[in-house]
């Protein structure tokens, strides 16, 4: 793999630390009077989210990570692994449950995620930002009430869980939002 | 298609422009001589945390010269009296949102003047560019005192790295004692200095004297830095004149560049003989021309100030 200077610094740039990838999310060239200069940056572990504040020294080399973001077609979950096809090439990759994470909930089959891949192996998954989903299971509530009058949980055809207007009912397919999780409106068949 | 605008809107160029005017007007009025010395010459700093691009023309090694100091220094030396240059410099591998490789430098030298009358005229010149009027000064050993709560002439190298490392999250493993104190300068002093005036540090440490005379105490130079809504802005110096002890800062640099694995820089002799004939007392400040359009524009981004930026 490549290295890369600081000078070659930018925001969505990944590279290793510590054995793991991360991408740049910020980083600012540091200069002072006559001093030696430096790259400040902020890097976000992709395997574990957590975000750091890290020092280099200008003209430093650090080496890049084979990292790579492709949309594929989500196929199906055999219970320990997510399947997931490259529709150009018919690939296919499995992702575990580390790499799909709290997003196992808003996978449709045939629909387009983004599957990170370091090494070739799928690190994590981020599912569109809207998904329709079917009502499995909610409170009828009352009758011909279809004015803003509060919310209710539903239960939908993936598992998950969402707040929904009382009007909402079995059988009915939503919109979601995956990145807040939130209802976004009936789907329009 | 292929991307040919500038990086500046015409109206921050009309302004460049005229802040060029002014500028030249403020010497002019205060009989401080133009020059313009060579962008490109046989000689370079050695500086150890400056880069020049070497050229090669006429069968020789060329640099593009980082600051006009020492051309300007020789001009002294030869009795020009007091001078200024507005002009292009280029250092290498800097890129960022205050800085470009090449960038326009006002420099100037005023024979017989100590660092504190020089820092008079840089006010005098930034709140001309910018309208302000609040003055703020500072010495080097105050400031770590008011952001950092420590003396920086009194602490340890250990000490140093324990509180940059507890400020600023992981650094390299082999920063040396002044690369601690100049980046704990850079990222959680500087940012505050001159806000809503024009702030003035003097009296840095001995050990970044550069170019500066010591204080007669020699723990610190007669150094000083000038910033503006957290920019530094210029850099000054009550100019060391004996040609000694600047050969031998020169050859401690050069040994500073050995340790650090860069390649040593030869050292300027023409500079040097310059000295030995006899540089008078004088003081001499850099100021970054862009920045001060910068600051005079409220753009916090260089390449929103000059034509294309790189």
């Amino acid at each position: 793999m490549a290295s890369y200077s600081t000078n070659e610094f930018r925001n969505g740039l990944k590279i290793m630390q510590d054995g793991e990838p991360c991408v740049i999310v910020e980083n600012e060239f540091v200069r002072p009077g006559k001093g030696q200069a430096f790259a400040r940056a902020k890097l976000r572990y992709l395997l574990t989210g957590r975000v750091v504040e890290r020092t280099f020294k200008s003209g430093d080399s650090v080496e890049g990570a084979d990292v790579m973001d492709q949309d594929m077609e989500y196929l199906y979950t055999d219970g320990e692994f997510w399947h997931f096809m490259d529709p150009a090439s018919f690939e296919q990759v499995a992702a575990d449950a580390k790499a799909v994470g709290d997003n196992a909930k808003w996978l449709v089959e045939q629909n387009s995620c983004q599957i990170t891949t370091w090494n070739g192996n799928p690190i994590a998954v981020t599912p569109p930002n809207m998904v329709v989903l079917e009502v499995t299971d909610t409170d009828p509530g009352l009758k011909g009430d279809t004015s803003s009058g509060g919310n209710k949980p539903a239960t939908l055809n993936t598992g998950a869980v969402v707040n929904v207007p009382l009007f909402v009912q079995i059988g009915e397919k939503i919109k979601v939002d995956t990145r807040s999780g939130e209802y976004a409106g009936r789907a329009k068949e | 298609m292929t991307p040919w605008q500038p990086t500046a809107p015409l109206s921050n160029l009309r302004h460049r422009a005229q802040l060029l005017r002014e500028v030249r007007a403020f010497f002019h009025e205060r009989q401080v001589l133009e020059v313009d010395t060579p962008l490109l010459m046989p000689n370079s700093v050695t500086d150890p945390y400056m880069t020049a691009l070497e050229v090669h023309n006429l069968g020789q090694t060329y640099y593009l010269q980082t600051s006009p100091e020492y051309a300007m220094k020789r001009l002294l030396c030869a009795g020009i009296g007091d001078i200024y240059q507005l002009g292009k410099n280029v250092r290498a591998e800097e890129r960022g949102a205050k800085h470009q490789s090449e960038f326009t430098l006002l420099e100037w030298y005023r024979v017989g003047w100590d660092h504190h009358q020089l820092m008079d005229e840089v006010f005098a010149l930034v709140s001309m560019a910018t309208g302000l009027s609040k003055r703020e000064n500072y010495t080097y050993q105050q400031c770590f005192e008011q952001y950092l709560a420590f003396d920086p002439l009194a602490i340890t190298t250990p000490q140093l790295a324990a509180i940059a490392s507890e400020k600023l999250g992981q650094l390299p493993a082999d920063l040396r004692h002044d690369d601690y104190l100049s980046l704990l300068f850079a990222t959680c002093i500087e940012p505050f200095l001159g806000q809503g005036g024009v702030a003035f540090v003097s009296d840095f440490p001995a050990s970044q004297a550069s170019l500066a005379r010591l204080n007669p105490e020699h723990q610190t130079a007669a150094r000083f830095e000038c910033y503006c809504s957290g920019l530094e802005l210029a850099n000054g110096f009550w100019e060391l004149t004996e040609a000694t002890l600047q050969q031998q800062r020169f050859e401690a640099d050069n040994l500073t560049r050995q340790t650090l694995g860069k390649p040593t820089i030869a050292i300027d002799e023409p500079f040097l003989a310059a000295l030995e004939h006899g540089l008078p007392m004088c003081s001499g400040v850099a100021l970054g021309f862009d920045r001060l359009l910068m600051l005079s524009l409220g753009e916090s981004d260089i390449a929103r100030v000059v034509p294309f930026a790189q």
